[in-house]
C-alpha cells in the first residue's frame, strides 16, 4: 500500500504562493481520511528557508530541491526533479496547484508518470478509499466527476482560491529532506522575467472582481472601474467585447475563451451577459450587474441588479463605497 | 520549415450544453462544431512561420468523420496537408492515450516544430501539448502570446500570474498557444482558399497505421475517466434594486445589501 498523499508546492519570489497552503490543507484532509502521511515537495532557489511554512498546514515531511537552476519555472528542469522526489514519497495521491505553471508542470509530469490527471479541480471526494475529483467543463457550463483506474496514481491540480485553508498551527514542524536532484541539460530556458510591480491583483485569485464590457464605450472609462476596484481591493476584468476592441489586455478577459473566475463578489458593469461570459463568472458567490438595458441577460444571473446608466451610477456607487471604507 | 499543428474540433462556444441520458456525455445533435479557438491561433502562427521560412504546414487531428470539416477549414486558411486519426478505439481514451497517438503521428511527420492550443474549450484538460512533448522527449513552451523563430530557435512571450516571461528553446520543440482572438487574429479562409483546400491531401489513419494498438491508448489503457456530469447549481433568484430610488438611493441600497446581506464588502 502507498505511504502518502503528496503536495507539490509552488514557490516564487521568496515565498510559497497561497494555493500551496490550500492544497496542503486539502491534502491533510485526504491523508487523514485514507490513513496516510502528508508529504510535500518544494522546488526553487532559496526555498529551503521557507519550508516550515508548509508544516503549519499539516505537512509532515518536505523533500527539497534547492538550486539556482530552479529559480524560474521551466518544465524541462522541473519535471524530472519533481518526478525523482515523488518516487521517494511513495504517494497514492499527488496534489498540485492549478496555477499557470502548476497546470503545465502537472500535465507533463502525468505523462512522465504514465497516469491520469484531473486538471483544475474544484472538489475532491473520498468514498470507500476511492478518490473522485470534480472539475468545470465547457468553460464552467457544466461540471464533471472523474475517477481513476484501480492501479493508477491519482494526480489532481486544484483551482486556486477554492480549497479551504486550515488554521495554521505554528507549533508544527516538518522533517526536511534535502534531495540532490540531477539538473538535466535543458534545451529550453527563461530569457527574462517581467513582474508587474504595481500591486495589481491577479484576476483568478481575487476575492472581488469589477469587470467592464462593451457598455464602457472606451478604454479611458475603465479608470472609473480601477478607482472602484482600488477601494474594494479588487481585480479589474473585462468581457471579450472590451478586449477585442483593444480597450483592455487579453489577460483581463473573463469568459469561456478567457479566464474563469470564482470571486466572492463579481460586479459586471456594462456587460450584457453573453453565454460565454456567464460561463466564466457564473460560479462567483455574489454577482452584481449594472446595465441600462433591463433585458440584458446578465440580470438573470445577478443577485443584485441595477438598471441605470453606468456613467451615472458608478461614480455615485464609488463614493458610497469610499464613505463605507473610511468609516471603518 | 516542417510545421505540424495538433488541432481539436470542439463545440462552438455559443452552444448550450445539455447532459445526455447516460449522465456522462453531452447531447450533440444541435452542436455546431468548430476548430478549438486556441488551435486556430496555432494554425495562424504556423502559417506565419511558413510565410517567413517556407516549408509545409500539416494539420493533425483525431476523432470521427465530422472532424474532416475542421481540417479542411485549416487547409483553406493555408495549411498544406492534413491527417485524421479516426479509430473507434479512441472514443474513451484519456489525455495520455490521445497524446500517445499524436506523438506517433508527429514522429512519422518528423517536423521542426509542433504548435497547438494550450487548452480546448470543451473538456479543458490542458494536457495535450506538454504530454506530447514529454512523450517525444522535446522541450515545450506554454501559453505563447507572441512567437519568434529564426529556424533553429523559437522564442515566446508568455504570461505568469502577476507578470510575463520570455522563454526560448532550440528546435525541435512544442509550443502551446495562449492569448486570445485579439492577440492572434486568425485569418479567415478566402474563397480561393476554400476551393484549393478540397484538393489538398488529407490522410485518414487507424491506430494500426501508426504502429499503435488499442491496448496502449484506447479506453482499456485509460488511467482516468469521466464518470458523471452535472449542471452547476442553480443560482438563487436575485433582485433588481428598487427602481423608484434615485441614483444615490440605489447606490446606498446596493452598498447596504452587499455589506449586511451578502457580507462581501
Amino acid at each position: 500500500m502507498a505511504e502518502s498523499v503528496c503536495i507539490v508546492a509552488e514557490y516564487r519570489d521568496g515565498a510559497f504562493r497561497k494555493v500551496s497552503y490550500e492544497i496542503a490543507s486539502e491534502g491533510r484532509r485526504i491523508a487523514d481520511t485514507l490513513g496516510l502521511k502528508l508529504y510535500g515537495i518544494a522546488i526553487g532557489s532559496g526555498v529551503s528557508d521557507k519550508v516550515q511554512e508548509l508544516a503549519k498546514y499539516g505537512v509532515e515531511k518536505v523533500l527539497v530541491a534547492d538550486d539556482p537552476a530552479f529559480e524560474h519555472y521551466i518544465a524541462e528542469t522541473y519535471v524530472p526533479a519533481v518526478a525523482e522526489m515523488l518516487q521517494q514519497c511513495d504517494p497514492a495521491v499527488v496534489l498540485l496547484p492549478a496555477s499557470m505553471n502548476g497546470k503545465d508542470l502537472s500535465a507533463r509530469l502525468a505523462a512522465r508518470l504514465e497516469t491520469g490527471l484531473a486538471q483544475d479541480s474544484t472538489e475532491i471526494s473520498v468514498e470507500d478509499g476511492k478518490i473522485k475529483a470534480k472539475r468545470p467543463l465547457f468553460g464552467g457550463k457544466c461540471l464533471g466527476w472523474y475517477e481513476w483506474a484501480d492501479d493508477a496514481l491519482v494526480m489532481i491540480s486544484c483551482r486556486p482560491n477554492v480549497m479551504s485553508m486550515l488554521e495554521p498551527d505554528e507549533s508544527k514542524q516538518a522533517e526536511v529532506v534535502k534531495v540532490d536532484v540531477s539538473v538535466p541539460e535543458a534545451r529550453s530556458k527563461v530569457v527574462s522575467v517581467d513582474m508587474d510591480t504595481s500591486g495589481k491583483i491577479e484576476l483568478t485569485e481575487a476575492e472581488i472582481v469589477v469587470s467592464g464590457g462593451r457598455g464602457m464605450k472606451g478604454p479611458e472609462n475603465f479608470a472609473m472601474l480601477e478607482e472602484l476596484a482600488g477601494l474594494l481591493g479588487a481585480a479589474v476584468g473585462a468581457s471579450r467585447a472590451a478586449v477585442d476592441a483593444g480597450w483592455r489586455p487579453h489577460s483581463d478577459q473573463v469568459g469561456q475563451t478567457g479566464k474563469v473566475v470564482t470571486p466572492n463578489l463579481y460586479i459586471a458593469v456594462g456587460i450584457s451577459g453573453a453565454i460565454q461570459h456567464l460561463a466564466g463568472m457564473g460560479s462567483s458567490k455574489y454577482i452584481v450587474a449594472v446595465n441600462k438595458d433591463p433585458d440584458a441577460p446578465i440580470f438573470s444571473k445577478a443577485d443584485y441588479g441595477v438598471v441605470e446608466d453606468l456613467f451615472k451610477f458608478i461614480p455615485v456607487f464609488t463614493e458610497e463605497v469610499r464613505k463605507l471604507k473610511s468609516s471603518e | 520549415m516542417n510545421i505540424v499543428v495538433l488541432l481539436k474540433q470542439t463545440p462552438d462556444t455559443e452552444s448550450v450544453i445539455r447532459i445526455a441520458g447516460d449522465g456522462r456525455s453531452i447531447e450533440t445533435q444541435d452542436i455546431k462544431w468548430i476548430i478549438n479557438p486556441y488551435d486556430e491561433f496555432a494554425v495562424e502562427a504556423a502559417l506565419r512561420l511558413k510565410e517567413q521560412h517556407g516549408g509545409t504546414v500539416t494539420i493533425v487531428s483525431w476523432g470521427p468523420q465530422r472532424v474532416v470539416e475542421s481540417i479542411r477549414t485549416a487547409l483553406a486558411m493555408g495549411a498544406d496537408k492534413g491527417m485524421l486519426i479516426d479509430d473507434e478505439a479512441l472514443e474513451e481514451s484519456d489525455s495520455l492515450g490521445i497524446a500517445k497517438v499524436l506523438a506517433a503521428a508527429v514522429q512519422e511527420l518528423n517536423p521542426d516544430i509542433v504548435l497547438c492550443g494550450h487548452r480546448a474549450v470543451d473538456y479543458d484538460h490542458n494536457q495535450r501539448g506538454p504530454m506530447v512533448a514529454e512523450l517525444l522527449g522535446w522541450p515545450h513552451l506554454p501559453l505563447a502570446v507572441s512567437l519568434e523563430c529564426d529556424g533553429t530557435t523559437v522564442k515566446i512571450e508568455r504570461p505568469v500570474e502577476g507578470g510575463k516571461m520570455v522563454v526560448e528553446s532550440s528546435l525541435p520543440a512544442v509550443v502551446t498557444m495562449g492569448g486570445s482572438h485579439a492577440v492572434w487574429n486568425p485569418r479567415y479562409a478566402s474563397l480561393p482558399g476554400i476551393m484549393k483546400a478540397r484538393k489538398k491531401p488529407l490522410d485518414v489513419k487507424k491506430l494500426a497505421d501508426l504502429g499503435l494498438n488499442p491496448e496502449e491508448c484506447g479506453s482499456g489503457a485509460a488511467k482516468i475517466r469521466l464518470v458523471s456530469l452535472e449542471m452547476p447549481p442553480e443560482r438563487k433568484p436575485g433582485r433588481i434594486i428598487n427602481g423608484d430610488l434615485d441614483t444615490e438611493g440605489k447606490a446606498k441600497e446596493l452598498v447596504r445589501a452587499l455589506r449586511e446581506e451578502a457580507k462581501v464588502i
